[in-house]
């Protein structure tokens, strides 16, 4: 789950890329960045839980 | 906005520009030394030693590394005539990824005094970013995994982000390529040495695991304080000096602001500082009946980092708010991670290094008062983000295979400092029991 989490990271980033391409106008530009930083929040987030789950099982 | 920014072309740097960005690049290792103590101070008794030896020889492994193969990456002193680094084109667009300058520090008695100042910038910043995950690993990571680290850091990662970000990398040129402001600006070093330490520090907790006893089977995390809260507050103070020579050289050599314009800059580091401090100290004193020391030593350096990012480019009213959500944010977030997340960070590197640099960039957006140049802030926080933290937890996840990062459990049991010195930091002391293995 941790390395699924990281692998999601870069799609966000590349989705920010992918805005300054194609996007010229500010308005529908920042948005696509700021998706992309909800992407990489996202892949955090599953990391993160990735990370407290495999403290559990290592508990158990 | 600082009235004071910055222009796209690099005007050379005049004589007293280059005098007194040596004087304060003399000054700014007390960052440096300020950190290693809070990294030291922030750890057990009987790993104080180690810690502060590993401090030592982060730097100079990073210095040699980054001699060897960084510099070159980092394209600060070019190679070839017109050849100022690896470029692709995409949409019509120049990507200025890798940098491509001389090998082994050829031709620095002769480059531009511009070039030679960045170039101990850049051996400077390398060495603090790498110190951020070695306190992280405090308490249990060994001497050989905080030089590889190191050496990792020096020879791939910092050079890729010092080059986008400070030397004609694509994120540099996001102004002049994407009309984005002036293009991705971090003056004193929040993106390209802050939160990379940030998220290097994480991918060593997560590779490393927590101190043993940390996280107990049942209940609470278990309170592991530092063992020298004199350290950790001199440390801070010392800090302060560095960072006022970071920020200040920063701004003349990343932004190119005049001389003039580098007393708002100090000011606007101290006050960021204070104001960080005041808070943690205030909202430490209302959540825990008295102010922790550790904590309000943690939000003073958080107040500084995002000033790193911040100081050279916001006015003091901004400067002083930002540093007050920065230290608001530290201790609820050192609790967080701590309890809610399970992350075992004896230093602090994730709410001090990685939060403020995170917290530091996107402030100086917003209050540039420039939406594009906002989206530029944004830009490169998703670049460090969705970049840097996967490439370094993937290289440190391949080290971990060449060389352990965590020392066996009878190391941890005995204290760093005699597993891995053969003598504790403090022989005349005696040692209380530990009563923190449930």
């Amino acid at each position: 789950m941790k390395y699924a989490g990281l692998l999601v990271m870069p799609a966000g980033f590349f989705l920010a890329i992918a805005a300054l391409v194609l996007f010229p106008a500010p308005a529908s530009r920042a948005a696509f960045v700021v998706c992309g930083l909800a992407v990489e929040a996202l892949g955090l987030v599953v990391a993160v839980r990735g990370h407290m789950e495999a403290r559990g099982e290592s508990h158990s | 906005m600082n009235p004071t920014l910055t222009s796209p072309t690099a005007p050379a740097l005049s004589e007293a520009a280059f005098a007194l960005c040596l004087v304060l690049l003399m000054l700014a290792p007390l960052a440096i030394a300020g950190v290693a103590l809070v990294n030291t101070g922030l750890g057990r008794s009987r790993s104080a030693a180690q810690a502060l030896l590993g401090n030592l020889l982060v730097v100079s492994v990073t210095a040699i590394v980054f001699a060897l193969v960084g510099a070159t990456l980092t394209g600060s002193l070019p190679g070839a005539p017109g050849g100022p680094g690896h470029i692709f084109q995409l949409a019509g667009k120049p990507w200025n990824w890798l940098g491509a300058g001389t090998y082994f520090l050829g031709g620095l008695g002769i480059a531009p005094p511009q070039a030679q100042i960045a170039l101990i910038f850049e051996f400077l910043s390398v060495a603090m970013a790498a110190l951020i995950p070695w306190g992280s690993g405090a308490d249990r990571l060994k001497l050989t995994a905080g030089a590889a680290i190191a050496a990792v850091l020096a020879a791939i990662v910092f050079p890729l982000a010092a080059h986008w970000i400070w030397t004609g990398g694509w994120l540099s040129q996001l102004g002049v390529n994407f009309s984005l402001g002036a293009g991705f600006l971090d003056p004193g070093g929040a993106a390209s040495v802050h939160v990379l330490g940030g998220v290097s520090a994480l991918a060593v907790i997560w590779i490393t695991g927590s101190r043993k006893g940390k996280f107990p089977k049942e209940g609470f995390s278990t309170a592991m304080p530092g063992h020298n809260a004199v350290y950790v507050v001199f440390g801070c103070l010392l800090a302060l000096v560095g960072w006022l020579a970071f920020n200040a050289a920063g701004a003349v050599l990343w932004l190119h602001a005049p001389l003039g314009a580098l007393p708002v800059t100090a000011i606007n580091t101290l006050l960021s500082a204070s104001a960080a401090g005041a808070a943690t100290f205030v909202v430490t004193r209302i959540r825990f009946g008295k102010p922790d020391a550790s904590l309000c030593a943690n939000g003073w350096l958080t107040g500084l980092v995002a000033s790193s990012a911040s100081a050279a480019l916001v006015t003091p009213a901004a400067a002083l708010f930002i540093g007050f959500i920065a230290g608001v944010a530290t201790p609820l977030l050192v609790e967080v991670l701590e309890l809610a997340v399970s992350i075992d960070d004896p230093s602090g590197a994730l709410s001090v290094h990685a939060f403020g640099g995170l917290w530091g960039l996107v402030a100086a957006g917003i209050f540039s008062g420039s939406g594009s140049q906002f989206i530029a802030q944004l830009v490169g926080v998703a670049a460090l983000l969705g970049i840097f933290l996967p490439l370094v937890y993937l290289l440190f996840w391949v080290l971990n295979r060449w060389v352990p990062f965590r020392a066996d459990s009878d190391g941890e049991r005995i204290g760093m400092d005699l597993h891995e010195l053969g003598g504790g930091a403090y022989p005349e002391f005696v040692i209380h029991r530990d009563d923190s293995y449930r």
